[in-house]
């Protein structure tokens, strides 16, 4: 049979030894996740306490992003309302700091299956509705749910919002830089969620969902529950999105409407578009960009003297659209589409 | 009401004033091959879409292996043993041929949700069978070479070998093929209708097709339909020599 062929053939030795890695999915995914840890733990500690800060701006970022990448690129489904499960993941993560004062992995997992659940109540919503309806219920929660925390403002704080300080932990002594405790918080789940997701892409889940995003009927013919895999995607996207909102509180040391605004979701869906849909290294090229150049760029129109509040106010967004401008005209598939085009070219010549 | 028998009868399908298909009764005995012809718009695909659920009968039954098929959703067909191919191919573009059967395949899969989020090695082990299952469909529709090629670069045939292989994957006891032969050259023919004779073995098999040549050699009897109601039955030569039939296809050539 063709299919024992692959068994028979001679492998070299040292290739032997490697075998073990190219069968297991989780080996393989661990083993990246801990080479990415190291690398990111040495940049953290190289780089100065504000951008510590940053990049646990980008890891919080990266996380929501990721689990919209998947969504849309994936499962073929669109969010414009994901900031509004960040809020979910936020307030719940600060709820219960505040009130039950948890130990922060608790609280992480917690706030994600929260915000899953209600990622799940609109993913059934979701199944039953496609492109620009989809995009339109999504947008509405994105646009109303900010409105909750004033409609609450005795439990959800209102425009102040809630405290959300974590500390550095004892053992890393008292001068240690909490900016660099949240990069390590926040990389660290970033890394444990990008393994995760890499394990479901590569897996009958992933081969799945893009199956129904091709074709939903041929997928229901080859056995496919339509419905429920979309709904997976749903609540696998919000949950990442209500772990980034917590990561985004930690970064931002409060949760309030003002972090979560529907301009949020945008920036999602942008960073996911720019770095690739559907690739988990495209939300990271995507997160950063989005973090990293209008902060610069202020730097830069800044130290140019062009430093106006109405000026200085305008050129992160005037930079970010001439970003996406000329990223989308010279990689129509993402950054990472792109990347890997460049790659391919090489290694075929 | 044998194993794998598919009953139909008394079927009514309205689209809004139109009768799509009006009081028909049909069996696909296990073990052979059932052709349905008749002219276009005669309501062949209307009546597989309403086995299979994508379309809501007005009245009738329709039971497989004695199960009533209906208020059943498309997705719980490959279950229950039925696949079905589709008139317009319906491969997966983003995934190659060999994913496109596997997610096929993927009824029989052990391993759930948890275990592919945990990539354990139960859901590497269920990938590596589901990858074996599917390269042995697609060997069996003569397409093993095909296992890594993306559908868009693949010919016409070729990709029809694919999806028929993806049917084939989840061993049916009854496939639904919607026109296997369209845009298939005229020397494919014969190996399709040897392959089709093949599946008979262990399925049953309801062809729907246009090509005459192919459902006469092919299959043990025939249904005809004719704007939506069953004008003949019987063995390829019984119709065949029907002036009823004639008259269908005729008539319809003269509009």
């Amino acid at each position: 049979m063709a299919s024992d062929v692959s068994e028979q053939i001679e492998v070299p030795a040292a290739q032997r030894r490697l075998a073990w890695l190219s069968r297991s999915t989780l080996a393989r995914h661990v083993l990246l996740a801990a080479g990415g840890a190291v690398v990111l733990y040495l940049i953290s500690v190289g780089l100065d306490p504000y951008r510590d800060y940053l990049m646990a701006q980008v890891a919080a970022m990266v996380v929501a992003v990721a689990g919209l990448t998947v969504l849309i690129g994936l499962s073929g489904q669109i969010s414009i309302g994901n900031g509004a499960f960040m809020a979910v993941g936020g307030y719940t993560g600060a709820l219960i700091f505040m009130h039950l004062h948890w130990p922060l992995g608790l609280i992480l997992v917690v706030a994600a299956v929260v915000a899953a659940a209600v990622g799940a109540v609109f993913g059934l919503a979701a199944a039953r509705l496609r492109g620009p309806y989809l995009a339109g219920a999504t947008l509405m929660f994105a646009v109303a749910l900010p409105f909750l925390a004033n409609q609450f403002s005795g439990v959800l704080g209102g425009d102040q919002g809630l405290g959300f300080f974590i500390t550095s932990p004892a053992f890393l002594g008292v001068n240690f830089s909490l900016q660099r405790w949240q990069a390590w918080v926040n990389c660290g789940v970033g890394l444990v969620v990008f393994v995760l997701l890499a394990n479901l892409t590569a897996s009958k889940v992933g081969r799945s969902w893009r199956a129904i995003r091709d074709d939903e009927i041929a997928a229901a013919l080859a056995g496919l529950n339509v419905a429920g895999y979309k709904i997976l995607a749903f609540i696998v996207s919000a949950a990442c999105a209500g772990l980034g909102g917590v990561l985004l509180a930690i970064y931002d040391g409060t949760v309030s409407p003002s972090l979560f605004t529907f301009g949020l979701s945008i920036q999602l869906l942008t960073a996911a578009v720019l770095g690739g849909l559907g690739s988990l290294a495209g939300a990271i090229w995507g997160a950063a960009l989005l973090v990293i150049v209008p902060i610069y760029l202020q730097d830069v129109a800044v130290s140019h003297g062009f430093a106006s509040q109405a000026t200085s106010a305008a050129i992160p967004t005037l930079a970010y659209g001439v970003v996406l401008i000329v990223v989308m005209l010279a990689f129509p598939r993402g950054i990472q589409g792109g990347l890997s085009r460049l790659v391919k070219k090489k290694g075929s010549l | 009401m044998g194993q794998g028998s598919l009953d139909v009868s008394g079927l009514v399908v309205k689209f809004g004033s139109l009768t799509a298909l009006d009081n028909v009764s049909l069996v696909a005995a296990p073990g052979t091959v059932t052709g349905i012809i008749g002219p276009n718009g005669a309501g062949k695909t209307t009546l597989l879409n309403a086995v299979c659920g994508f379309v809501k009968p007005e009245a009738g039954e329709i039971s497989f292996d004695g199960k009533d098929l209906r208020g059943i959703r498309p997705h719980q067909l490959a279950r229950l043993g039925i696949g079905r191919t589709l008139q317009a191919v319906g491969l997966f573009g983003g995934l190659t041929a060999a994913e496109n059967v596997m997610a096929g395949a993927a009824v029989g899969a052990k391993a759930g949700f948890w275990s592919a989020f945990a990539g354990l090695p139960r859901s590497d082990r269920d990938e590596r069978r589901l990858r074996q299952l599917a390269v042995a469909a697609l060997d069996r529709v003569g397409a093993a070479d095909l296992a890594d090629r993306r559908p868009e670069t693949l010919p016409h045939g070729s990709r029809k070998r694919v999806a028929l292989a993806r049917a084939l994957v989840a061993a049916p006891r009854l496939l639904l093929l919607d026109e296997p032969a369209s845009g298939l050259a005229e020397d494919e023919l014969p190996e399709l209708g040897a392959l089709i004779t093949e599946i008979a073995r262990e399925a049953g098999v309801l062809v729907i097709e246009h090509r005459m040549d192919l459902m006469m050699s092919v299959c043990d009897h025939i249904f005809v339909l004719d704007f939506g109601v069953l004008i003949a039955q019987g063995s390829p030569a019984q119709v065949q020599e029907n002036p009823l039939v004639t008259e269908a296809y005729l008539g319809a050539l003269h509009e």
